[in-house]
């Protein structure tokens, strides 16, 4: 036996230190989180656990104290019983009850968390590979959320933040205390959207539309992200709920349909080649990078590479109309819904002056809204 | 009939040598043989892709992988792992036990048997291409849900076709194997007095063919809506994605049980003998089994409780699942009765068995965890769901496997193992195992979803000793292969008992036995029940 302590202590030093070092916290447990759903659920789950526990002292403390005492070596002398029907029917009642136990509180807990009814208002929620798209259905806002950690941060070209994979160019904004309705569904593959302070999580499948709700109590900024694989990125598509008092979810909702004006009023003057480049460089980072990639050579053959493609040194019009209505079949979205017409006329003009591409000429948001009808 | 007239006989038969051995054999031996070393070589190569996905988690950021290629680790780890090692292990397993333990010759169709391993081979050199393919291996998860497994490129007849044919392989192995327990038990080996491995087989092999063509079917309509404008799984044409799903998982939780009965039949071979007592409540063990199987049937939809179901559908689910802990149950406390006031001694197969019993225990105390709905929303997609599976077919099926490979070897190779390299395979191994899965159970409820190549801050510390737990296991396992190497080419000279607590007909063969195992049918005694 002497032979094996020193490796196993070796090993648990290893680790200790290992722990010391990081300076992260040791998340253990499933958070409490921030609804009375989820505080329940998480009632649950610690409820279990400790039945779990209990068995499980029982039944490895009598396997460790039969491995001492009833070992040939101290002289132990093997038993004749082979079966008992009182110890057997015993042990199949017993846990029987012990589950009837836990399938009461469970089921009570399910079926209020199926009273989608009452609601304050509804949230549309739709996943793309890879990004969500927000609806608020009573208040007509309508946005995209993206993951806004730098791909120098994924890459190790620069220090990670402190928010790594957990952040999004805009927050999806919920009024504190009010039953908010999700509605779910996906434009393209089975995505699932998870926020594990709200205890919520449901798949987004297309052609289909889920519903679930939650009430959430403190105001705070809550992460999750995509729970069902969805592909390349998948692990790539973060959501963030910021929660607010109800005066500020007003506000918010204000602003944003400012901010909507505001782009249609972009759409509508002219604009210079160098405010188009620059602008569609932000737009292909979030929008076009993670299939076409940052240099745009694409990943063949499922991603095309942008540079020198027939598409981007061809006619203006038809490149237009590609990133308009997308590919069927393919993994290549339609984005007509997804930009505002001065980015979709950016980011066109911007592939078709880079990466080698010297087409030279340039796209405006007038040509996209015309291009839509 | 003397050892020496058998050793006689054989010479005469067999199908030639070299290469033609091997690939014309159609004894039960040399194929359960071949089944063992096919899994073994793909328990390396699933490993390595292990290891991979591992090395790539080490800390946050992306390493080494491309987020494609780290999802086709995923998947084709999963695929190789079940189709090509815990299954194949077990069928090489009942190949080389069944019939010596019924007291027969051979298995019953031992031509088709040369066909079930044989086809083996091509369906994971199919599967295996993929990796060279334009576009990369299958990486939609080994689930391959559609639509995203429909997005795939030209691997997705490659593994379509390659699922068809692990298919085929099975049913014809689990047809064989019912046939030879029905048929070719000796005189007086009535149901009740077999074996519990056989007994396990038995109904693993019902399970086998009834769930195997379902597979079948769901691959077969991806097929068609890929390649021949079928509908079945798009809404855009009035089909349903979640359809594929139930399909998958009807097959899928019965599939479970196919990778874990057996193991509870190589456990209670292996508790009884080193206890030196008779295994406590052999027929609650066998109608144990009988109830698994019935409620794998019924409880398919515990594995998708997020995609939308309605409440009556989540609560029978739920109530089905949870259920299952009682015949598991008591399972669990017939092999603790066993060794109650047992007479112990602790070599390497036992060692194994108990972990066994402990490791495959904790797997079972987080499925029912799992069956809870309302709970389940929390853990569904995270890594408390990969340390749960894990931990029931790692230390569970993995470990049944390498005890029964101790237990039964020196009667194989007529060889003694090297006992001490034993102990050190199961200490490493079980350490290590640990090390690797149980920091998964944390960082699963705080948060971290399952399949993703790269994560937040806050799940450092625990993926980096997942990954070391990781190493130290895959690195472990090549104490066995130097070990069973070494055992098939020499060693201390094994009896025919074997094990002091040793009982059953296997054991009063020689070692290693004869080419046809029992030319005449045994006489069944009590002692050789177990």
């Amino acid at each position: 036996m002497k032979a094996f302590t020193k490796p196993a202590a070796a090993l648990v030093a290893a680790l200790f230190t290992l722990a010391g070092a990081a300076d992260a916290a040791w998340e253990l447990n499933m958070p409490v989180g921030v609804t009375k759903i989820s505080e329940t659920v998480y009632d649950l789950h610690m409820l279990i656990l400790w039945i779990c526990v209990v068995i499980g002292i029982v039944v490895f403390g009598a396997i460790i104290y039969s491995v001492i005492y009833h070992r040939k070596s101290r002289g132990a002398v093997a038993a004749e019983f082979h079966e008992s029907t009182a110890v057997e029917i015993a042990w199949t009642v017993v846990p029987f009850v012990i589950l009837v136990g836990m399938a009461v509180p469970a089921a009570k807990t399910l079926v209020e968390m199926e009273q989608t009814g009452d609601s304050d208002m509804t949230l549309k929620v739709t996943g793309y590979q890879w990004k969500w798209q927000y609806e608020y259905l009573d208040d007509g806002v309508t946005f995209f959320s993206t993951l806004a950690t730098p791909r120098e941060q994924i890459y190790g070209e620069t220090e990670k933040g402190e928010n790594y994979l957990l952040e999004v160019d805009k927050h999806v904004v919920l009024p504190v205390g009010k039953k908010v309705r999700i509605l779910l569904t996906s434009n393209d593959v089975i995505h699932a959207w998870w926020v594990p302070d709200l205890a919520v999580k449901k798949d987004a499948i297309p052609g289909f539309i889920n519903e679930m709700w939650t009430r959430i109590e403190e105001p705070g900024i809550y992460r999750g992200q995509c729970a069902e694989l969805c592909g390349r990125d998948h692990g790539f598509m973060p959501i963030v709920v910021e929660a607010v008092p109800e005066d500020e979810y007003k506000a918010w909702v204000q602003r944003m349909k400012g901010a909507t004006a505001e782009a249609s009023d972009e759409g509508m003057r002219e604009w210079s080649n160098a405010e188009l480049i620059a602008r569609g460089k932000d737009v292909y980072a979030s929008s076009c990078a993670a299939c076409h990639q940052p240099n745009g050579q694409g990943m063949a053959p499922a991603f095309p590479a942008i540079a020198g493609s027939p598409v981007a040194t061809g006619p203006a019009e038809a490149h237009l109309a590609l990133v308009l209505n997308g590919k069927p079949g393919t993994s290549m979205q339609a984005f007509a819904a997804q930009l505002s017409d001065a980015d979709l006329a950016a980011v066109v003009t911007f592939q078709r002056n880079s990466f080698g591409n010297a087409s030279g000429d340039a796209v405006q948001p007038a040509q996209v809204a015309a291009a839509r009808n | 009939m003397s050892a020496a007239a058998d050793a006689h006989h054989d010479d005469h038969h067999g199908s030639g040598y070299g290469w033609k051995r091997w690939l014309y054999t159609t004894n039960h031996k040399d194929i359960g043989t071949l089944y063992l070393w096919f899994a073994f070589v793909m328990f390396i190569i699933g490993g390595i892709m292990a290891l991979i996905i591992r090395a790539e988690l080490w800390t946050p950021g992306m390493q080494i992988t491309d987020p494609q290629f780290f999802n086709s680790m995923t998947t084709m780890h999963a695929l190789v792992m079940i189709f090509g090692v815990v299954m194949p292990g077990f069928v090489g397993l009942a190949n080389w036990m069944v019939p010596m333990m019924v007291g027969g010759p051979d298995m019953a169709m031992p031509r088709m048997n040369n066909w079930s391993f044989w086809i083996l081979p091509f369906g994971f050199g199919i599967l295996l291409s993929t990796l060279f393919m334009e576009g990369g291996a299958p990486a939609a998860g080994w689930t391959i849900y559609p639509p995203l497994s429909l997005q795939g490129g030209d691997h997705v007849p490659f593994m379509i076709f390659a699922i068809h044919i692990l298919g085929v392989s099975s049913v014809m192995g689990a047809i064989n194997i019912i046939a030879t327990i029905l048929n070719l038990r000796a005189p007086g080996m009535t149901l009740m007095k077999m074996p519990l491995f056989v007994w396990t087989w038995l109904i693993t092999a019902y399970l086998l063919i009834a769930v195997m063509p379902v597979l079948a079917g769901a691959v077969t309509m991806l097929l068609t809506d890929r390649f021949f404008d079928t509908s079945f799984f798009s809404a855009a044409g009035g089909g349903d994605p979640v359809m594929f799903q139930h399909i998958f998982w009807f097959f899928g939780h019965p599939e479970v049980y196919i990778l874990i009965l057996p193991a509870f039949g190589i456990v209670s071979s292996i508790i009884p003998t080193f206890a030196r007592k008779h295994l406590f409540g052999y027929s609650s063990m066998v109608y144990a089994t009988a109830s698994i199987a019935f409620l794998s049937f019924i409880v398919w939809a515990h594995h998708m409780f997020t995609v939308g179901m309605p409440l009556a559908g989540e609560l029978f689910f739920m109530f089905s699942t949870m259920l299952i802990a009682v015949p598991t149950g008591v399972k669990v406390f017939n092999w603790v009765a066993t060794l109650w006031k047992g007479s112990m001694t602790f070599e390497t197969p036992m060692l194994f068995a108990l972990g066994f019993i402990i490791m495959f225990t904790i797997g079972g105390f987080s499925g029912l965890m799992l069956a809870i709905t309302p709970v389940d929303f929390q853990y569904h997609d995270t890594y408390f769901v990969v340390a749960h599976f894990h931990y029931v077919l790692v230390p569970g099926a993995i470990y049944s496997i390498i005890a029964a490979v101790y237990f039964w070897i020196p009667k194989w190779t007529g060889h003694m193992y090297d006992e001490t390299l034993g102990k050190w395979h199961f200490w490493l191994s079980t350490i290590f195992v640990n090390v690797l899965f149980f920091p998964m159970h944390f960082v699963g409820l705080a948060g971290m979803p399952r399949r993703i190549p790269d994560y937040a801050l806050q799940f450092v510390d625990f993926n980096q000793i997942a990954t070391i737990g990781a190493f130290g296991f895959g690195f472990s396992q090549l104490i066995f292969l130097y070990l069973v190497v070494k055992c098939i080419k020499g060693g201390e000279k094994a009896t025919d008992r074997v094990w002091e607590g040793a009982h059953g007909l296997e054991w009063t063969l020689s070692s290693p036995p004869p080419y046809h195992s029992f030319s005449t049918p045994p006489e069944v005694k009590a002692e050789h029940h177990i």
